[in-house]
């Protein structure tokens, strides 16, 4: 596996190989598909929509819409002005969406398409709405696309009445329909009234009835989302994810926000919980309470398998910066991570993680890819890898110890229902990775070496 | 009304205008009439098309495993096409490229400078990194647009490093699906690979697989067979396949022709430079295996291999009878519909008839006219402005090379008898009352769903799982729903075993609560009776 990476690192600085990032549309995508009865419609060929589709319906098991233009040579040269007309046209007489969230690609961009001037000149059914943003796959990555998206649609949607509908905006940031219900329920356990935008669950893990629905039950309203505007504030989670979207309301609307790292690990949901607390006046109830007294229970319990073990992670910015955190505070040490994402803020952060919990010898890099991650691991080895699905092979050819974790998860099931926010998802992380330590040691031990209690 | 009338009525005017000439219920006078296909999907309509560089580097250059392909362009194209399409190759010395994703991932700056001299300089790293001894640059949407002149750079590359390198231009917005990509992948193949190698006829019974691409193993289960009778099977197209054997491919003496779409460019292309014959085979299916390697054989004309060929056929057909027969017990009378690229629709019918199961709807994805109507339709096709775009590369005889192992006049008597350089397409075997549907979109898949009511619909992921909510078993003729091979006689076993599993998995017991089936709350009357 993977036999024709050497362990000699020499410097890059054109070729990407193994990526650990992708193009801004499919975050776009994914962003609208948490917004109820809504299409998300692809400005390009055909091709993207099928990727983005395909790759989304491979980590959630489950549908996922989107509509295309359809562009041909033709529409490359003279531009895709008459493809979104009618391609809005076909959607709202088929499909019969409430909106159409459009994005663009790289060719649209690259002909400089207008979707603005597109958009102004349609004639639109009768209560029906199609929003847009630009999301060219040459800048950033899926996350970019996921905030550009969000962005888009508070542009287009929200409005301040001057009356405030004391509310609080909650943006998840780029995570699984499991993760936003924990946060969801955590909000309702603190008592505070929000609206979460966008919100997936309900739409990328439906039930299974019997009838399909091309428009789930779930996601974010279109009346929610004009009411951003008359929200109280906005906790916006995920320092590297949230903060676009909750400037651009900030500046439409006024609505204030407070940046949060994703509740991944203690520290950063105690933020949250305590977030929302000064926003309800509401004492933590014990329910939370308990939770995190069990999840320090656990910690505590089997911290002899943890501490100082090293780790490598990979994946969004926001993702792993809040996985380097929980491992930090499980006492490991995050000696790799890395996020294909360009941005050096992300390094930044991840610096300030190290020094806070005073490891050295960690290394964190943005706009890396999984062949120098590789790289890195074959001159020294560490203890435990985590990452998306892309990790296996560096997992089986070094044999490390591995736990998928993040977006995109193509090889196993499950994952995108639970959550690894809140006490609760770190208490599954705890026990996945302690889980997946002592099966090695399992493995590897001799049979005088076999301990029948751990 | 017929169903398909009544899924076209659902449209409006301009859209039914359309797709009418897509759609066919299959009956002795539709049989002979034209059906619509490669041609433009409608903007808006759910296409479950991809696009020319899927084609290009997705099918048919993806699975070279001694290949360095590097995708030119932002990040997305090359990533999605990496390990995803289940094409197997195994190296002996375990070095193998297909474990990788190349892409020079261009940024803002390179769309607006040009992204030439980034890619020059990522060949570069490729080079000292790798010491690839073939280079193959595909170009995505945005470099077409920016006019980076890949071609020029792979020449550069060649002069300065003294490997092979060549370039597809297979940016997505050409042609209308993935089939402008197979054109051009087969083009540059033939034009730069085949043949190049200095190996000189020595076997006789040599055979290149054609359009097999090794998804779930089975072209090896495929080469298990032929090399059990007694062929060399000296090239892949291009599953577990390289750029080593593609060179030589040039001395077998007969091309097997699995996927006909993808690939039939480089068959007729190689009968004319090269001389060699090539003939419709089909690996899926029992019964359609079995006439394949009668008609290899009736080809090579030679009595042992005939016999050879019985042998193993009834050898394999004993070893796999019981378990024919006790999948045939589990999923006769069951229907089928089927939606995939551009030949597997055709193949499967085979393999489901073996299990007596019927075919309701059929489609393809990419797949023109011949592959529907057969390829006697070939000359009236009319060439449109998306056609065009695609280059039609013309080969001429090989004198040093050309070797045909038949004389004109055996060809034309085997032509009688075998499938000699023809594909009947799919819509003339089909049952009268069935559907063929090309480019089949979401909507009509619902549609279709609800009034043909098929036990399993075979398709790719993106339907899989709207099928699958909506009650319907469905399973992924792309990927196989990651087990395999299908191919071969073992590989029928496969397929049947996994389609029953689909059938009869006990979760779809569960599906409605049992709440839903009865009132469990007790309602009393307000002011009533007691």
């Amino acid at each position: 596996m993977l036999k024709l990476t050497p362990k000699e690192i020499s410097e890059r600085s054109a070729l990407r190989v193994n990526p650990c990032k992708t193009c801004q549309p499919v975050g776009a995508i994914y962003a609208a598909l948490g917004v109820h009865n809504c299409m998300p419609h692809s400005h390009g060929s055909q091709g993207c929509a099928s990727y983005h589709r395909t790759f989304l319906s491979r980590h959630f098991k489950e549908p996922a819409i989107s509509s295309t233009s359809s562009f041909t040579e033709g529409a490359s040269v003279f531009g895709g002005g008459s493809n979104i007309k009618t391609g809005v046209k076909n959607v709202f007489e088929i499909y019969n969406p409430d909106i159409i969230a459009v994005h663009t690609t790289c060719l649209s961009e690259t002909i400089g398409d207008d979707l603005n001037a597109y958009i102004q000149d349609m004639d639109l059914p009768e209560g029906k709405i199609v929003v847009h943003t630009n999301t060219p796959s040459y800048v950033g990555s899926h996350i970019n696309g996921f905030f550009n998206m969000m962005a888009g649609f508070i542009s287009y949607l929200s409005k301040s009445t001057g009356k405030s509908n004391g509310k609080t905006a909650i943006f998840p940031g780029f995570v699984n329909p499991g993760d936003v219900r924990e946060m969801k329920r955590i909000a309702s356990l603190m008592k505070v009234p929000f609206t979460m935008f966008p919100d997936q669950s309900g739409v990328m893990d439906a039930p299974m009835t019997g009838d399909y629905s091309m428009y789930p039950k779930g996601g974010t309203t279109i009346p929610e989302i004009v009411g951003l505007g008359d929200c109280k504030k906005v906790l916006a989670l995920g320092e590297l994810t949230s903060e676009e979207p909750a400037t651009v309301l900030e500046r439409k609307c006024k609505v204030p926000y407070t940046l949060l790292p994703l509740p991944i690990g203690i520290d950063a949901t105690d933020k949250y919980v305590m977030e929302l607390s000064e926003l309800s006046n509401e004492e933590v109830p014990y329910e939370l309470e308990e939770e995190r007294g069990q999840l320090v229970d656990l910690m505590l319990d089997a911290h002899f398998y943890f501490f100082n073990k090293t780790v490598a992670i990979f994946g969004d910015p926001d993702t792993v910066l809040g996985l380097t955190r929980l491992v930090l505070e499980m006492g490991m040490i995050p000696k790799y991570v890395l996020t294909g994402t360009p941005g050096e803020h992300f390094v930044k952060l991840a610096n300030k993680l190290f020094e806070q919990f005073d490891v050295e010898g960690c290394t964190a890099k943005a706009a890396g890819d999984l062949f120098e991650l590789h790289q890195w691991v074959k001159n020294e080895k560490v203890d435990l890898l985590i990452g998306t699905s892309y990790g296996k092979q560096i997992a089986k050819a070094e044999d490390i110890p591995f736990i998928r974790v993040g977006f995109p998860i193509l090889d196993r099931y499950a994952h995108s229902n639970f959550s690894i926010v809140g006490y609760k998802g770190a208490m599954r992380l705890v026990e996945n990775i302690a889980n997946t330590l002592m099966e090695r040691q399992d493995r590897d031990a001799s049979d005088e070496d076999f301990e029948m209690v751990m | 009304m017929n169903v398909r009338n009544i899924v076209l009525d659902k449209y409006s005017a301009k859209i039914y205008k359309n797709r009418k000439e897509h759609i066919i219920e299959v009956n002795e006078e539709t049989k002979l009439q034209p059906i619509a296909a490669n041609s433009r999907s409608i903007p808006g309509i759910m296409t479950n098309r991809g696009c020319c560089y899927a084609g290009c580097k997705g099918v048919v250059l993806g699975p070279l495993k001694d290949v360095l392909v590097l995708t030119h362009g932002p990040i997305g194209c090359g990533l999605y096409s990496w390990g995803t399409r289940r094409n197997k190759a195994k190296t002996e010395d375990g070095n193998n490229f297909i474990e990788y994703c190349f892409s020079t991932d261009l940024q803002e700056s390179d769309i607006v400078f040009g992204g030439e001299k980034k890619l020059k300089q990522a060949i570069k790293e490729a080079v000292e990194i790798f010491h690839p001894k073939c280079i193959m640059i595909c170009s995505t949407c945005p470099v077409g647009l920016i006019g980076d002149d890949i071609h020029a750079v792979a020449t550069e590359t060649e002069e300065l490093y003294g490997i092979t390198c060549m370039a597809y231009s297979c940016e997505g917005y050409k042609g209308v699906s993935q089939s402008g990509g197979h054109h051009i992948a087969n083009n540059v193949l033939m034009k730069r690979v085949i043949g190049t190698g200095d190996a000189v006829p020595t076997k006789k019974f040599t055979v290149n697989i054609l359009g097999e691409y090794n998804i779930g193993g089975d072209g090896w289960e495929t080469e298990r067979i032929l090399k059990r009778i007694g062929y060399d099977v000296l090239c892949v197209f291009t599953g577990d396949g390289s750029y080593e054997t593609l060179k030589n491919s040039h001395v077998a003496n007969l091309n097997l022709v699995q996927c006909h779409r993808s690939i039939n460019y480089i068959a007729e292309m190689m009968k004319t430079k090269y001389g060699i014959d090539w003939i419709k085979i089909n690996f899926i299916g029992i019964e359609a295996i079995v006439q394949s390697l009668r008609d290899m054989a009736m080809y090579f004309g030679d009595k042992a291999l005939a016999e050879r060929t019985e042998e193993v056929i009834a050898d394999e057909l004993a070893n796999i009878a019981e378990e024919k027969d006790y999948y045939f017990s589990k999923l006769k009378g069951k229907t089928a519909a089927l939606y995939v690229g551009g030949s597997r629709s055709h193949h499967y019918q085979n393999l489901l008839a073996d299990f007596g199961v019927r075919t309701v709807l059929a489609g393809h994805e990419f797949a023109h006219r011949d592959d529907y109507e057969g390829r006697e339709v070939i000359p009236t096709i009319k060439e449109d402005a998306d056609s065009k775009n695609i280059e039609h590369l013309d080969v001429e005889k090989d004198e040093q090379k050309y070797h045909a192992y038949l004389s004109e006049e055996q060809l034309e008597e085997l032509k009688t008898k075998i499938p000699l350089e023809d594909y009947k397409g799919i819509i003339k075997e089909m049952d009268n009352g069935s559907i063929v549907v090309d480019d089949l979109n979401h909507f009509e898949t619902e549609e279709f769903v609800k009034l043909l009511k098929p036990d399993v619909f075979f398709s790719g992921i993106k339907d899989k799982y709207v099928l699958q909510k909506a009650g319907v078993v469905s399973k992924q003729l792309h990927s196989y729903d990651y087990s395999g091979p299908y191919a071969g006689f073992i590989g029928a076993i496969n397929f049947a075993r996994d389609v029953t599993m689909g059938l009869y998995t006990p979760a779809w017991g569960f599906v409605t609560p049992p709440w839903k089936n009865k009132s469990t709350l007790k309602a009393s009357l307000v002011g009533g009776e007691k």
